[in-house]
């Protein structure tokens, strides 16, 4: 019988199951994981200082680059932090606009996990299909703010514009025939609401695809039942928060027992997880999916019958109309202190959580009174729940890592902030 | 949170701590307490296993350096004649209000899922000193979190089973999160094709202050227009 050695492994930060650029030291016995060392901060960037040398408007467009898949949850926190501390609250449309795109974020988030989590443990068609209903919602990012990710679109006060009256349509060209671009643009001939109330009609029947995939997929299961179990007192100790509580059976939902914007008036479910495994975080997340589409129907029923403003009309913390601008001085005088000097903040402390799709995403902010933010501390949830990759890991097999990596919904952008 | 329950929740507090507790307030729904250092791992351990508060998760520790607080670039009582490049120059101009009070702290953002309430405990410490007891054996998830704060500011936590700088580079010199860390840093790093590897320089980017830091009273909110 081979004599089996102890040894040292080396797994990432250039591998495709690490998620980005997590660097783990596994310390193993054969094939058992002993120990597991990851090593972060190689996506370092320093946010939180470029925050504190920039007005506070300007960064939102960095929180966005936190965690890149989620990125209208990151601002909405930092953006909370803001209002709160300068007492202000925007307008219901707002709010409405805001929940509505938080939950498109939760689907877009959600939909990145289960396609890499999938590949990750050798399930490749899921990923095709996740992505074919992410370009929609992306889509929608575009249609809304003009880009596909990084979006600065949630403002304090409010958000930058109006929903769009009409969504963007495909064109035909060298790539693309009259015949797909028809087909292409058969949901996109109303409004931007029309097409996501389109979406959220069809999401459910999605999600039965992926779980005809999943669910009761013979490999699936054994990739994942009784992996990672988590108990729940464990759980709360180790800072989980988001489906990685819920999956170990605690029911906490900040959308349910701390809700902001108009979370309270609306309907959904938090589902809840039984065994605390790998599995359990899997059926969790896919019934918040759609619990989600269920949120965005009620947004979008509510949006079409509320016009109204989506921003604050005080143009000391929010820019002018344009039109307005060409005719008072005044406008003018706002316009021009507000983007060469931004506004300043009341003296004081913050800390503003939103229910992220990957669990609590706090901003804890300072202010001095400037015009720049004193101190931002981003409390990313991934960091919490990566440093509990050793308990998690211990006893499993190398195998079973990249199963761990997977359900933790690793994003290096927040964890290294 | 109201200030009833912020006052009730203050008052089983302060039974607990006793004497450590320096200064309580409550600002914008959020109650904040401010702790002495020496004992901060039993407080947090009471916080957490008192029936009538049972803060069982901590959320968030995060070090702050005090030492630039109320600082601006660019004061402006009165005109001057030089204008913008004030700020942009290296140097900021002081009112002669420094920071006289600790100047670093440590901030636990506690939350009670039980009681569905949230917490803010705060720890000042000197300058010369930046030194506390470590809480990972009541709360294992700070064993990062404490990292973090050690790797950003160099605050020291006694006890701690593995303090390692967590996300600045191997062999990283210096706290960047510290207010007198520049902005840019002091070295960079490219390949140097000659000796096939990736050499340290001294950073070669020029600061550039393109907002100065001002600190105004006539903060805007609800004025009239």
């Amino acid at each position: 019988m081979p004599e089996i050695r102890n040894m040292t492994l080396n797994f990432g930060p250039q591998h495709p199951a690490a998620h980005g650029v997590l660097r783990l030291v596994l310390e193993m016995d054969g094939e058992v994981i002993e120990r597991a060392d990851p090593h972060i901060g190689l996506l370092h960037r320093g946010t939180e200082k470029l925050a504190e040398n920039k007005p506070f408007n300007q960064s939102i467009g960095y929180m966005d680059r936190l965690d890149y898949v989620s990125m209208m949850c990151n601002e909405h926190a930092y953006v909370m932090a803001i209002e709160r501390l300068l007492g202000i609250t925007p307008p219901v449309r707002a709010q409405y606009i805001r929940v509505m795109f938080d939950e498109i974020t939760r689907v877009l988030n959600h939909l990145m996990w289960l396609g890499a989590h999938g590949l990750d443990i050798g399930a490749m068609t899921v990923f095709l299909y996740c992505f074919r209903e992410r370009e929609d919602l992306m889509d929608c990012y575009e249609a809304v703010s003009g880009t596909r990710m990084h979006a600065t679109y949630y403002r304090p006060g409010g958000v930058y514009r109006d929903l769009p009256e009409r969504m963007p349509q495909y064109q035909a060209s060298r790539w693309r025939s009259e015949k797909d671009v028809k087909e292409l643009n058969r949901n996109r001939q109303g409004s931007m609401l029309d097409f996501i109330e389109d979406f959220a009609d069809r999401f459910p029947a999605c999600v039965d695809e992926y779980e005809t995939l999943l669910t009761d997929n013979r490999i699936w299961k054994q990739r994942t039942v009784d992996i990672g179990i988590v108990t729940p007192e464990r759980a709360l100790a180790l800072g989980f928060t988001g489906p990685m509580l819920r999956g170990s059976g605690v029911e906490w939902d900040l959308r349910k027992k701390q809700p902001y914007e108009v979370y309270g008036d609306l309907e959904f479910d938090i589902p809840v997880g039984l065994n605390g495994d790998c599995y359990s975080r899997y059926l969790v997340r896919v019934e918040e999916m759609r619990q989600s589409a269920r949120l965005i129907k009620q947004c979008v029923q509510w949006l079409r019958q509320n016009p109204g403003p989506v921003i604050i009309d005080d143009h000391k913390l929010t820019p002018p109309r344009r039109g307005e601008m060409k005719g008072d001085m005044e406008s003018l005088i706002h316009h021009f202190k507000l983007f060469t000097e931004g506004y300043c903040v009341p003296p004081g402390e913050v800390y503003a959580a939103v229910e992220h799709p990957k669990g609590e995403f706090g901003i804890y902010l300072v202010s001095d009174g400037a015009n720049k933010p004193y101190r931002v501390k981003a409390r990313a949830p991934g960091f919490a729940h990566l440093s509990a990759m050793n308990e998690m890991a211990q006893g499993h097999m190398l195998a079973d890592v990249v199963a761990i990596i997977g359900t933790m919904d690793i994003v290096f952008g927040e964890i290294d902030r | 949170m109201n200030r009833s329950q912020a006052d009730a929740l203050n008052a089983l507090i302060a039974q607990l701590i006793g004497d450590d507790l320096e200064h309580s307030e409550f600002a914008a729904g959020e109650l904040t307490i401010t702790v002495r250092p020496a004992r901060i791992d039993g407080h947090l351990r009471a916080l957490r296993d008192a029936p009538g508060l049972a803060f069982t998760q901590l959320s968030d520790l995060s070090g702050v350096d005090y030492s630039a607080y109320g600082q601006a670039d660019w004061i402006t009582h009165q005109a001057t004649s030089s204008g913008f490049s004030r700020a942009v120059s290296r140097g900021r101009e002081s009112d002669g209000t420094e920071n006289a009070g600790p100047r670093f702290a440590v901030v636990y953002q506690l939350l009670s899922i039980p009681r569905n309430q949230r917490l803010r405990v705060k720890v000042l410490l000197p300058e010369a000193a930046p030194l506390l007891p470590t809480v990972v054996e009541v709360f294992p998830v700070a064993d990062w979190y404490e990292r973090e704060a050690f790797d950003l500011f160099g605050i020291l936590f006694e006890g701690h089973p593995d303090l390692r700088r967590i996300l600045t580079d191997y062999g990283f010199i210096g706290h960047p999160f510290r207010k007198d860390f520049p902005l840019e840093g002091y070295v960079e790093v490219r390949y140097d094709p000659e000796r096939k590897r990736v050499v340290y320089q001294p950073v070669s980017i020029e600061p550039r202050t393109l907002v100065p830091r001002v600190i105004r009273d006539d903060r805007g909110v609800g004025t009239a227009h």
